[in-house]
């Protein structure tokens, strides 16, 4: 009973927040709402079953993504009142496109539950809850059979890093900086000078 | 009693999916908010992934989403990069102007 209540709850929480990302008029709202959506649906992942996805969800995309969209949006100077406009020009056909979509979907999923799995089919069966919990069981085959998968998620996460600084990075002139090779390669000569200045009068630098 | 299924997590998935295609479509001119429903897009096949892994008995599915999650966020981060330097550049970033990137 909970569960269920647990899930209608969560399910009507994450869909109203969607309908308000993409109807907000300030987008640091949509993202407000983007957030309240991950979390959610992570909250429904835990219903299922998946810990581990649902406690990667918080991290990843409440931590880094959803923070990183405030970021831009807090960072751009932009009318957003005139990118607001065009909303009811394209809701009907907006709306008929995402009905029929919707439609399509409920067919294929009415579809797909009807099937039943042959079990030997399975690639990587779930082991039971006493053997290893969700979080045990994804390391134990991550770390084994999909290595290789693993590793190339990194790359695309580095190529993204370095993607990310070179499109930003950017070298304003008349700001000072440390030059390595200059510091090193002064020597007592240049860095130190002796003088005598007579009483009264001072040095000229 | 009634039980929480495939079914339900699989309606989720589809109407989350179906309100990020709606707003791609009705924000047309903010690009901002269409990354946001492309990223809710990404999520909905997460659902869909978790689900069926659940309800299938098999890992791979989530193994799966993991991956979906990595590049989603890798994605983001070069997209908005991008959209930092085009607003350096031009000083807006409206979707119509978009078409000077074409060279």
């Amino acid at each position: 009973m909970l569960q269920i209540a647990a899930f209608y709850i969560l399910a009507a929480v994450a869909l109203i927040s969607a309908i308000m990302v993409v109807s907000a008029k300030n987008p640091v709202h949509s993202v407000m709402f983007l957030i309240t959506i991950f979390v959610t649906t992570s909250g429904l992942f835990v219903l299922a079953g998946a810990e581990y996805l649902a406690m990667l969800l918080i991290v990843v995309y409440v931590g880094a993504v959803a923070v990183l969209f405030l970021f831009v949006v807090m960072m751009l100077d932009i009318d957003f009142v005139e990118l607001k406009q065009g909303f009811m020009r394209y809701a009907p056909f907006g709306g008929l496109v995402a009905l029929v979509l919707f439609a399509m979907f409920v067919l294929v999923a009415s579809a797909v539950v009807e099937a039943k799995v042959d079990p030997h089919v399975l690639a990587s069966p779930t082991p039971a809850l006493d053997v290893a919990n969700n979080t045990q069981a994804i390391g134990r085959i991550l770390y084994t059979d999909y290595i290789l998968f693993f590793q190339l998620a990194g790359m695309v996460l580095f190529v993204a890093m370095i993607g990310a600084i070179v499109l930003t990075l950017r070298h304003k002139p008349h700001v000072k900086r440390q030059n390595v090779g200059k510091q090193v390669a002064r020597t007592r000569k240049t860095g130190v000078e002796n003088t005598k200045p007579k009483i009264g009068e001072g040095v000229t630098l | 009693m009634m039980e929480i299924g495939l079914t339900h997590y699989l309606a989720f998935a589809a109407a989350l999916f179906t309100i990020g295609v709606f707003g791609i479509f009705v924000n047309r001119k903010n690009i901002i908010v269409i990354l946001m429903s492309v990223e809710m897009i990404l999520l909905a096949v997460n659902v869909n992934f978790v689900a069926f892994s659940v309800f299938l008995g098999d890992l791979v599915g989530q193994i799966f989403a993991m991956f979906v999650l990595t590049v989603a966020a890798a994605e983001a981060a070069v997209v908005l990069a991008i959209l930092v330097v085009y607003f350096r550049n031009r000083g807006t970033i409206a979707v119509d102007d978009l078409n000077v990137l074409k060279g």
